[in-house]
């Protein structure tokens, strides 16, 4: 198997469960052994430069990585410090309002329901500024407006030259440059 | 160094409201040392003998109980994964991870102990060297530990398997610790134990963390 | 030039597959040996070597425990050094390798410390006294209980054989400071040491009764390896073609 991501372009892997999706995104995370074949940025292997591929990329996978008993503003803030991006209150704030969190920024993420927790963790890609983003089954529980607004972020991210490398069960329409690989045995 | 804080900073705001699971294992510390005189009798003179030793291992006890929750959550709600993929290097932030389970862990104990020592008629002096090489040793049994708790995530035979692990490495710990006060009661100096403490503090807080982080990418294989 | 010629010549038998036919040829040749040196041993120890003046015919089981104790070590650091090459070089043999020692040393640490209470009953009239190196032995018998008992936890094995390595090499590093602390703790603790080393001046004919026996062990411990290598050869790489192929396994039914 062999495919290419440029610049502006979105690649949405279909399947059946069980045939290998996530555990093809989880290598080319490196969160996975590869057994044959590589994985290249920008012309060169991965590993030639492991610091700033894991700058250039962001995952979110089935797992949230959120802490249930902090709120989401809190959640985002220490987020932001790992990923070394300067943030304020502000950039957290409208993260969360782009996907319709006003008001609940600050109470336990425990809190909220399946659905707004995973937009929560989606708020995290508008405060990244990796180009790459690797999105494993993205829009689990959320329902037909956050998918929307999901939607949107993924295209203004792609305007400005981001790629999206993702996979998902539900339907997904994405404008400009992008196509679907159908993976089967 | 702003990830390396903001672990440390997650993890503690996290602990404060989980604050029944943190003290737990504190609670646990008091147990295991009320359950000797229970066992042996409350002749002063053979518990204020025995404390020493009683004290070491209700520590270590405790440590090692705790040791399962260091990485577990993280594990669990992936933020494991993102700790994996940040382009920092894993190491440091597992250190970070390994300060923080020794403040909210190992800490406590130390301080802790002199109140124990009440229990044990132990004189102050005692109770000082005592704290001293239990604030040495803690740290080395977070590290050690941590090793363990890094190589056994998501198996089954969690904490009891952990303990089979740590106890060989933690046998100097004890040795030199609880050594150190038994060195006092025969009237010779701690100066030698407490140098051989440090001595094993400092590979450990250099070496651990890195084989930590090894330990955690096998683990994602 | 001789080195690379080396070099290849090893990274041969770093295939599974060659080196299942390399210990298959190996095996009658070590185990003949393990025999011969265990009755030459035996001879030596229980018929050649002359009786002690303190400690009488009861001294003899030092041929099993002095033996087994350094077989013990001897074991522990091969698997270390199994576990480095394995996690440096990527071989999947180097973990079969480190598994299959595992067993075979901690039954030499578990007969040495048998052994040893064997030998200590009748000396100093307990099973167990708190001697620095046996207590040393006993802490060796429980990092080998470690390492199955990680390794037996774990189902997949590329994690199991890294998880293990790592483990041997941390373990194996802190051997010599556990070693350390005990002979410390054992000194501060007893007044009159008692060792099991005593007998400064050993005939002869001890000492090579005691060699014997350790290279007899030495052979022992090689062939059963072997043994063990071939069968983990067979399950980890069942699904091959060449295994498949074996006469052993296309005659099971």
């Amino acid at each position: 198997m062999n495919f290419e991501l440029n610049a502006g372009e979105w690649l949405h892997v279909q399947g059946d469960n069980g045939i290998g999706k996530t555990s093809l995104f989880r290598a080319i995370c490196t969160l996975a052994p590869i057994d044959e074949g590589e994985v290249l940025w920008n012309g060169q292997s991965i590993h030639q430069d492991l610091p700033l591929y894991l700058r250039d990329i962001f995952f979110v996978g089935h797992k949230l990585a959120l802490k249930e008993e902090l709120s989401a503003l809190e959640n985002l803030a220490i987020e932001c410090k790992l990923m070394d991006v300067p943030f304020n209150e502000l950039d957290l704030l409208q993260a969360l309002a782009h996907f319709g969190l006003q008001g609940r920024e600050r109470v336990p993420l425990g809190i909220l329901s399946q659905g707004q927790k995973r937009r929560v963790a989606l708020a995290k890609l508008k405060l990244a500024h990796a180009p790459l983003w690797i999105l494993d089954e993205p829009l689990v529980a959320l329902d037909a407006s956050s998918i929307q607004l999901f939607t949107k972020l993924l295209e203004d991210h792609l305007e400005i030259g981001g790629q999206v490398l993702l996979t998902s069960h539900q339907r997904i329409e994405l404008t400009g440059p992008g196509r679907v690989l159908s993976l089967s045995l | 160094m702003n990830a390396f804080l903001a672990i440390l900073q997650r993890d503690l705001r996290v602990a404060m409201h989980r604050k029944v699971e943190v003290l737990s294992g504190l609670f646990f510390y008091l147990v295991v040392a009320t359950l000797f005189p229970l066992a042996i009798g409350s002749d002063l003179d053979i518990l204020r003998r025995i404390a020493p030793g009683i004290l070491w291992v209700g520590a270590l006890l405790s440590s090692m109980l705790t040791l399962g929750r260091l990485f577990e959550a993280d594990w669990q709600d992936g933020s494991l994964e993102q700790l994996v993929l940040t382009p920092h290097n894993l190491s440091f932030l597992v250190l970070a991870k390994i300060i923080s389970h020794w403040t909210l862990c190992g800490l406590p104990l130390v301080i802790l102990a002199p109140v124990l020592g009440l229990m044990f008629d132990l004189p102050g002096n005692f109770v000082f060297v005592l704290m001293g090489t239990l604030l040495l040793g803690t740290p080395i049994l977070s590290c050690l530990g941590a090793i363990a708790s890094a190589l056994t995530l998501g198996l089954r035979g969690g904490g009891v398997l952990i303990s089979l692990l740590v106890l060989p490495l933690f046998v100097p710990v004890l040795v030199f610790g609880a050594g150190a006060v038994e060195s006092l009661s025969a009237g010779l100096g701690t100066q030698a134990y407490f140098s051989i403490l440090m001595a094993m503090l400092l590979p450990a807080v250099f070496f651990s963390p890195w084989a930590c982080s090894a330990a955690l990418r096998v683990t994602f294989e | 030039m001789m080195n690379t010629k080396l070099m290849g010549f090893l990274f041969k038998f770093a295939s599974p597959q060659a080196f299942y036919r390399l210990a298959g040829q190996l095996i009658p040749w070590f185990g003949s040996l393990a025999a011969l040196l265990t009755v030459a041993g035996l001879w030596v120890g229980l018929g050649l070597a002359p009786t002690d003046a303190q400690q009488g015919e009861g001294y003899r089981i030092i041929f099993l425990h002095v033996p087994a104790s350094w077989m013990s070590m001897v074991i522990f650091m091969a698997m270390a050094f199994w576990s480095f090459l394995g996690l440096t070089l990527k071989t999947r043999l180097s973990g079969m390798m480190t598994a299959a020692l595992a067993p075979t040393g901690a039954i030499f640490a578990f007969l040495s410390l048998w052994t040893g209470a064997m030998w200590g009953k009748p000396m100093w009239g307990a099973w167990w006294v708190w001697d620095a190196r046996l207590t040393s032995e006993l802490i060796l018998f429980f990092l080998y209980l470690g390492y199955i008992a990680l390794t037996s936890a774990i189902d997949n094995p590329i994690r199991r054989d890294k998880a293990g390595a790592i483990l041997a090499l941390v373990g194996s590093i802190n051997v010599p400071i556990i070693y350390f602390s005990v002979v410390w703790w054992n000194t501060l603790h007893q007044g009159a040491s008692i060792s099991m080393t005593k007998a400064p001046s050993m005939a002869h004919l001890m000492l090579l009764g005691m060699l014997l026996m350790a290279l007899a062990f030495w052979m022992y411990s090689i062939t059963v390896a072997l043994y063990r290598v071939r069968t983990l050869i067979l399950e980890r790489e069942s699904e091959t073609k060449w295994v498949q192929a074996l006469t052993e396994v296309s005659t099971i039914s």
